[in-house]
């Protein structure tokens, strides 16, 4: 999960250019409240969840809870690895 | 049209003649056929002109009442004919046919409350020698720039910020407040502009500026929708009167000694235009397009089957991205500002298509979408307060994807996230900016660029709360619908629309625009008019239409409305792409100018040159943060590079600095 942590982390920082080390993006961080996606970001951010984890979301999946923070995005992930592990 | 600089100096000391012709000097675009300067004692005028109407007479400056009045001026005054007419049965004599004497004896006579009668789009000043005082005024929308800058004891101002620049008293930085505006509003909001120190009269503002160095600026005019309370109007009867306002204000806006062109973009409001001149008075018009190689931008079938049906003779000019590419630098340094699209760069092509024609006015359809309900933003609006209505329902957002078939990203947005885009929360409901809040919200994200210390410094500012200050006071008692047409009308059509878009595109080429939707007697009455007769339903600009009905082909009357757009940021990154895009964006450069933070440019630049740039909020950050360092590179480097650069208009294809 910490390489999770990483990667995500990693997309996001260079992907919603956040700056050399996305400085002061706190996991629970909302990126929609900050601002840091817009609505082409969040296709970004599905498709790349999609391709590097080889998971399809659904379109019901497709919510804040899930996907709008470094921590939704673990928790999420979590669940939706757990069966394949 | 032409262009105007002055000085007033509050000691008395004497402003010298070469100091004037510096000024206006580099503001030469804007009147190539004639320059003159006028020095008496503390106070200086400067003209550049271009020779529109009474070429021969109407010399400037030009002095009235027996020497003691002198003015310059840019624009037209288009009802100097009737003016003149009165003017005369009142007793005074002219010896020109020049609108510009027209000014001076509506001065005389009525004094600061002349601009009333005036039809037309102007930035003048008036020395008055009898009174020691300097009066400037600016045309009610803002077609016609006007900047000054007060240095010490001293008032210095011109059509053109560079003009300012040219006096060395006026210090040369950027105001990162005027940036906080451009990263938000998309332009900075009168009075103020990016640098610091250099002021713009707002639209509809007069200035008048005491020898003592006191100045007073007062509105001469407001835009108000307090008349559409009046309640219905019969629409066909409404229709008929835009037609003849419409008509009317074409008329004048023929008036010049030199031939007049039209530009066609495929809209309905260029073709009104042209219909108008072509239907209603004998003029053989001239037209001229942009042509996008990229189809998705490309309306020449429209423009072409509009020049047929008029019987217009038509020239194109071909825009790809490598063209626009080329030329952002000069359309920076004419700009003035940083601007987030790059949609003025085909109008600078355009403009110098109808130049080397040897046309130099041309009609536009410019503020039809503002006063009669065009914009997409003011339809959007309509959309998200029906869905807010019932924010439960599945259906209403609906509408927001039929009315953006062109953007496949927001076809498939989740459903969850666009509420949260399209700002449908109670709260969203109650702000007086509800219409401007998906698009001010996505913009401002671009702070995100800024360097920790530019955002620190702007930190506490609240660019909103300024805004709402400045709302009139009945603006609460306005239909939603004419309140997001009041702020886009005193806000991007002056800041943007008509500057970034319009004057400096067209007069770096020495070309004047003129557009009937902006006299404001077709202003005044579709400021009055119901919002149900200019959106029907989601029926754009209904009242335009059923007044442009058998004037155009129906073919442009029945298409939907395609905004004006042009090949984004992707376009400094094709082909081998230019030098200077390279060394403006490269990290030291970012950061030795200290505005945006190096790294984070650095991976927006990275996306580009891998082709993963694709959002609408990445091509703004692009362009946007690409002509500020153009500004600073045109505008703050060291005056000898500058001085290089000024020899080197075509721009800055090899930037060097150190």
């Amino acid at each position: 999960m910490k390489q999770i942590r990483q990667e995500l982390r990693r997309f996001v920082v260079t992907n919603f250019l956040l700056g050399e080390d996305g400085d002061g993006l706190g996991d629970d961080a909302s990126f929609l409240e900050q601002g840091i996606v817009d609505s082409t970001g969040v296709l970004e951010l599905v498709s790349f969840l999609e391709r590097r984890y080889a998971i399809t979301l659904e379109d019901e999946e497709l919510v804040p809870d899930n996907l709008d923070s470094i921590r939704n995005l673990m928790a999420f992930l979590e669940r939706k690895l757990q069966p394949a592990a | 049209m032409c262009g105007i600089a002055g000085v007033f100096d509050f000691d008395g000391r004497p402003v010298d003649a070469p100091l004037l012709r510096r000024m206006i000097g580099r503001a030469h675009h804007r009147g190539p056929d004639d320059t003159g300067v006028h020095a008496d004692g503390p106070v200086g005028l400067a003209h550049a002109r271009l020779s529109i109407v009474d070429v021969a007479g109407g010399r400037q400056p030009m002095a009235g009442r027996d020497g003691s009045l002198w003015i310059a001026f840019n624009g037209e005054i288009f009802n100097h004919v009737e003016l003149r007419e009165e003017l005369r049965a009142r007793g005074h004599t002219f010896s020109t046919r020049s609108d510009t004497e027209v000014i001076l004896k509506a001065y005389e006579d009525r004094g600061d409350a002349c601009v009333r009668d005036f039809n037309g789009q102007w930035a003048f000043a008036i020395w008055d020698a009898r009174r020691r005082r300097l009066f400037l005024s600016r045309d009610r929308l803002g077609v016609r720039p006007l900047f000054y800058a007060h240095t010490g004891r001293r008032l210095v101002f011109g059509s053109e910020i560079k003009a300012l620049f040219g006096h060395p008293a006026v210090p040369r930085e950027l105001d990162l407040r005027g940036l906080d505006e451009v990263f938000t509003f998309w332009c900075p909001l009168a009075p103020r502009t990016v640098f610091r120190g250099v002021e713009e009269l707002p639209p509809g503002h007069s200035m008048i500026v005491e020898a003592s160095g006191a100045v007073r600026i007062t509105p001469h005019w407001r835009l108000d929708y307090q008349a559409v309370a009046g309640g219905e109007r019969d629409p066909g009867e409404a229709a008929e009167e835009l037609r003849a306002l419409l008509v009317d204000a074409t008329r004048l806006r023929l008036r010049a000694d030199v031939p007049v062109g039209a530009y066609l973009s495929g809209g309905l409001d260029s073709t009104v235009v042209t219909a108008l001149v072509t239907r209603f008075t004998d003029t053989r018009l001239r037209t001229f397009s942009v042509v996008f190689d990229d189809p998705e931008f490309d309306e020449r079938g429209y423009q072409r089957d509009a020049a047929r049906f008029l019987g217009s003779e038509h020239a194109e000019v071909r825009c790809s991205g490598g063209d626009i590419a080329r030329v952002f630098p000069d359309v920076i340094r004419h700009t003035e500002t940083p601007i987030l699209r790059t949609a003025p760069a085909p109008l600078y092509l355009l403009s110098r298509l109808v130049g080397a024609q040897g046309y130099k006015v041309v009609l536009t359809g410019e503020g039809a979408d503002e006063m009669l309900g065009g914009y997409d933003i003011f339809k959007e609006a309509k959309i998200r307060r029906f869905w807010a209505a019932d924010p439960g329902s599945r259906a209403r957002p609906l509408l927001l994807r039929r009315m953006y078939p062109w953007l496949p990203n927001l076809q498939r947005q989740p459903e969850a996230y666009r509420r949260a885009f399209f700002h449908v929360e109670p709260a969203d409901l109650a702000s007086p900016f509800f219409s401007h809040l998906p698009r001010w919200t996505l913009t401002a994200g671009l702070k995100r660029f800024f360097a920790p210390a530019v955002r620190a410094a702007l930190a506490t500012r609240d660019v909103y709360a300024e805004l709402r200050e400045r709302l009139p006071a009945r603006y609460g008692d306005w239909p939603p619908f004419c309140q997001a047409q009041y702020l886009e009308t005193t806000g991007l059509l002056p800041g943007y629309i008509l500057s970034s878009q319009g004057d400096r595109m067209a007069m770096a080429h020495s070309v004047e625009l003129r557009s009937p939707f902006l006299d404001y007697r077709v202003v005044e009455f579709a400021a009055a008019l119901p919002p149900s007769l200019k959106m029907r339903g989601l029926d754009e600009k209904h009242l335009l239409k059923r007044a442009a009905a058998g004037l155009i082909p129906p073919a442009i009357a029945a298409r939907p409305k395609q905004p004006y757009r042009a090949p984004e940021a992707a376009v400094f990154f094709g082909g081998s792409g230019e030098d200077y895009v390279a060394e403006l964006l490269a990290p030291g450069r970012i950061a030795g100018d200290g505005l945006f933070d190096p790294a984070a440019v650095d991976q927006l630049v990275e996306k580009f040159r891998a082709g993963r740039a694709i959002g609408i909020r990445d091509n703004m950050a692009l362009v946007g943060i690409l002509s500020t360092q153009l500004l600073i590179h045109h505008f703050l480097a060291s005056s000898e590079e500058r001085s290089e650069h000024e020899a080197d208009p075509a721009g800055a294809s090899s930037v060097r600095r150190h």
